[in-house]
């Protein structure tokens, strides 16, 4: 056989089909990423389990949302911008007062070596409060006051924990890397400190003006 | 002195064109990457709320959505215009009790995952601002019976001044 030379195929069409693709990825993309508040449900109680537990009043910070979107906290009503205040005033405590929540001495450790402001251990020894938010909301309150009223109350425990994560780590809480084991017990560590202690009733009815 | 003459008869001389492709399939590359389809279409209308507090939702092979609002315009010549839920594609139409409808849902989604991921299974919430919260609170009820206690409330990004 003798070797014939194969023609060459022409390309100059090929820009055109890149582009026809490269129009329809345009078209179907779409670059948004899903943001959210991320919480935990409380699990489901047992049939037969005692459900009452006995917490001390002051320990309680009740955060109501009534049917006509009104904010009442602690027994006054307020406004949602300085529920946040409030919330960190909550769980800090910081005049030892007899009205806000009782607060427990506790030792949490932290990996060694990484904070100038721990000891060598790396176990720090301080104060943690006992205090739960309890947030209650009524069937005709609107979702999206809902969920902003239960992010003021997670800005206030994320600023809690960033202010304590800057002060020792030099570090924002946010930039804490989970998959860097030292790290997570960093996280670990503050999260001991700031829980996220807001528990959400059973839905009722509370009413309200409409 | 004919500086501005017409160069008449002087064709202007080719581009080369062969890298054209190149360029466009670079581009192309970028896209396909970049892309991702939405394989459902939502059929109630839902505007998020706007918070403050947002995290991007990693890992979307874990997650599962659920929309909660008003239906649009040709969904609501079938179903009226009472708020609906809506499970990852299917519509929750409001005959009897849909809330049954949810626990099953979280079941055959959690099946779909693979056995180490199954405890970290993320519920999303995509909820119209304006909704009642007694319609979600009765899907967290269900959502609770059926074990998918990780939930994310969508939302956007709000932008404060740092004053307060």
């Amino acid at each position: 056989m003798a070797s014939r030379e194969t023609p060459e195929v022409n390309g100059g069409s090929l820009a055109d089909i890149a582009f026809l693709l490269l129009i329809f990825f345009l078209v179907t993309t779409t670059m948004d990423t899903d943001t959210g508040i991320t919480r935990l449900l409380p699990p489901e109680p047992e049939e037969n389990q005692e459900t009452l537990v006995q917490v001390n009043k002051r320990n309680v910070l009740v955060v109501l949302l009534n049917r006509s979107d009104l904010l009442m906290v602690g027994g006054e009503v307020m406004d949602r911008l300085d529920l946040k205040l409030k919330t960190i005033e909550f769980f800090t405590n910081p005049l030892n007062d007899q009205a806000l929540p009782e607060m427990e001495q506790r030792e949490v450790p932290f990996p060694p070596g990484r904070s100038s402001l721990l000891p060598p251990d790396g176990i720090w020894t301080g104060r943690v409060s006992k205090g739960v938010i309890s947030l209650q909301n009524d069937r005709s309150t609107t979702y999206g006051k809902y969920l902003q009223v239960q992010n003021e109350l997670v800005a206030a425990v994320n600023s809690l924990r960033n202010d304590f994560c800057n002060l020792y780590f030099d570090k924002d809480y946010d930039e804490l890397n989970t998959n860097n084991p030292i790290e997570e017990e960093i996280q670990l560590g503050i999260r001991k400190i700031y829980k996220m202690n807001i528990s959400e009733s059973e839905p009722k009815s509370i009413g309200g003006r409409n | 002195m004919s500086k501005f003459r017409k160069a008449s008869g002087k064709s202007l001389p080719k581009i080369n064109t062969s890298s054209l492709p190149d360029i466009v399939f670079m581009l192309l590359f970028f896209f396909m990457v970049a892309t991702t389809m939405r394989e459902t279409e939502v059929q109630v209308r839902v505007k998020v709320p706007e918070v403050t507090e947002v995290k991007k939702l990693e890992k979307k092979s874990l997650v599962s959505y659920i929309y909660i609002g008003r239906p649009v315009a040709h969904v609501a010549k079938m179903y009226g215009t009472e708020p609906l839920i809506q499970l990852n594609d299917k519509l929750v139409s409001e005959e009897g009790i849909p809330y049954e409808s949810i626990q099953d849902f979280v079941l055959f989604e959690r099946e779909k995952l693979p056995e180490s991921d199954k405890s970290r299974m993320v519920i999303s919430m995509r909820v119209d601002q304006d909704i009642s919260m007694g319609k979600v609170d009765d899907v967290k009820q269900s959502l609770r019976r059926a074990r998918a206690l990780i939930i994310n409330y969508s939302a956007r990004k709000e932008y404060r001044d740092q004053g307060r």
